[in-house]
């Protein structure tokens, strides 16, 4: 982590009318790493997520994103810019089929080639997707849904990918293969920033790690460290 | 025979009716507004057909692709100058604005037309043929498949290509549509020139056989609300299969009834409906 980080988020700050969604969060993801974000339910994951993504503006701080603060940008730009989320709940449009929703996410391309060089990248990723191209999204299950959530992101050919707790919800095996994906799709060499609420997962995958309690960002290291360190799980993640 | 020659004319009218009630349903699907002043859309894009006639001497032809053209523009006018901003409000400021735009477009028509009934010369068209025994109007014959085809063309529109598939996402989860990188802005506008856009043909088409006059919207500002809600909210299939039954019941009241009765006949068809399947016949619970 020596370069200049690709994203860098400094002092976020997210109002909801009188309520704080957060509050002071820092963070910065490097070239080529997977960041975690931890914290339990109502930490501010899914909201620092979503303001970087664009669909909250932050009340104060910045976020520098490839050298330009995007923090006020509309999510429409961000994404466009190479910054994609897979969002909270998946958020897939689930009436239209599979093969519509991947092809939705390449929305930002402007090159059809390109297009289709990444559903077939998708289809191999997920053989399961391509199973079900014509099928609508919302008869998939939880692990098809989440799946399609990832591969939709993936389909604007994202510079960094955010995902929002990809694990939520899903059994031990698929989660297992969500994780690999994940973990191939790295050693490609996509970034990733993940909200994550099981801390043994998210540090297993992860280079760096930053935790996050009522809206502030209470400790970062390197995710060995914070693997090893049994009184700070103790302390912010609430695992005995 | 007579009755098979009454079910055609409804089929014939129900497309017409289809045809501008699939354009408030795609507002309304688009982003949950409702369009008080549609009937005032469909008002003013047979002001457009009779200008078109009367001032540039058009015929059908031309002066219902221009009604189109105005139409959409006039759509998207609305969409900006209006919509876009009365969006952010509160619901009762939303409804209140189409229904002081209704009110607005109705009055200035009174004010620039005068409250004089209007008609096209109906051989613009060419008179009554016969097919098998039955004896139809060319024009309602040509407004009738026209709608029909333009209805069909618009869900396919939507369910077959990019740009719909675009437009629907934007309906089903803005945000999502965001995060995709549609912006929703702009297929709300397409929306509401679309939507317009079904008014100005429909509008071309039924000043072909119907008058013209600034209160003309009224009653089918009501049809086209009875044809969304039993079709189901957003559903242009719907709408389809709602503007036929509700033109074929209409000519079968008027009929069999009488054409005092076909009104009550349909509103309380579209209350008995409702109460059974509150969703509409093809809408989502």
């Amino acid at each position: 982590m020596t370069a200049a980080p690709l994203l860098r988020v400094q002092n976020l700050a997210v109002r909801y009318g009188d309520l704080v969604g957060v509050s002071d969060i820092s963070l910065a993801v490097a070239e080529g790493a997977v960041v975690a974000l931890l914290g339990s339910n109502g930490a501010g994951k899914t909201t620092t997520l979503n303001a970087i993504a664009g669909l909250v503006p932050p009340a104060s701080g910045t976020i520098d994103w490839r050298g330009r603060d995007i923090a006020r940008r509309p999510a429409h730009e961000i994404v466009r810019s190479g910054l994609a989320l897979s969002p909270e709940g998946w958020r897939l449009f689930v009436q239209q089929t599979v093969e519509q929703n991947l092809r939705l996410g390449a929305t930002v391309l402007a090159d059809r080639a390109r297009a289709s060089e990444l559903l077939a990248r998708v289809y191999e990723l997920f053989p399961r997707l391509a199973e079900r191209r014509r099928q609508r999204a919302g008869t998939l299950s939880g692990g098809e849904r989440q799946m399609l959530a990832l591969g939709r992101a993936l389909m604007s050919d994202p510079k960094l990918l955010m995902l929002d707790e990809p694990s939520l919800g899903l059994a031990p095996a698929v989660v297992e293969r969500m994780y690999e994906a994940l973990a191939k799709l790295n050693r490609e060499g996509l970034p990733l920033l993940l909200a994550e609420q099981s801390v043994e997962l998210a540090l297993e995958i992860a280079d760096h790690a930053y935790v996050l309690q009522t809206g502030r960002t209470v400790l970062a290291g390197p995710a060995e460290e914070l693997a090893g360190n049994a009184e700070v799980q103790r302390i912010y993640l609430g695992v005995a | 025979m007579i009755l098979l020659q009454v079910v055609v004319g409804g089929l014939l009218l129900g497309a017409v009716y289809a045809l501008f009630s699939s354009g408030l349903t795609l507002i309304w699907g688009m982003m949950n507004v409702v369009n008080f002043a549609h009937g005032d859309f469909v008002m003013l894009a047979m002001y457009v057909a009779f200008l078109g006639y009367t001032v540039l001497g058009l015929g059908p032809a031309w002066f219902i692709p221009l009604a189109a053209a105005v139409m959409f523009l006039f759509g998207l006018l609305v969409y900006f100058a209006l919509i876009r901003h009365v969006s952010r409000g509160p619901m009762l400021a939303q409804i209140l604005s189409t229904f002081g735009l209704a009110l607005l477009l109705r009055y200035s028509a009174f004010w620039v037309f005068s409250a004089n009934f209007v008609t096209l010369p109906d051989t613009l068209v060419g008179g009554n043929f016969a097919i098998g025994g039955l004896r139809l109007q060319a024009s309602r014959l040509v407004a009738g498949a026209t709608a029909l085809l333009l209805t069909i063309g618009l869900d396919l529109l939507l369910t077959r290509t990019a740009l719909g598939g675009r437009l629907l996402a934007v309906a089903e989860d803005r945000a999502a549509a965001q995060l995709v990188g549609i912006r929703p802005d702009r297929m709300q506008a397409l929306a509401w020139g679309i939507g317009a856009a079904s008014t100005g043909i429909a509008g071309g088409l039924i000043a072909l056989f119907f008058y013209i006059s600034p209160t003309v919207g009224e009653s089918l500002a009501l049809i086209a609300f009875v044809t969304v809600c039993l079709g189901g909210f957003g559903s242009v299939p719907g709408a389809l299969l709602a503007g036929l039954a509700i033109g074929v019941i209409e000519s079968l009241s008027a009929y069999l009834i009488g054409p005092v009765y076909q009104d009550v006949v349909v509103y309380a068809l579209f209350v008995l409906v409702l109460w059974v399947r509150p969703q509409g016949l093809l809408g989502r619970a």
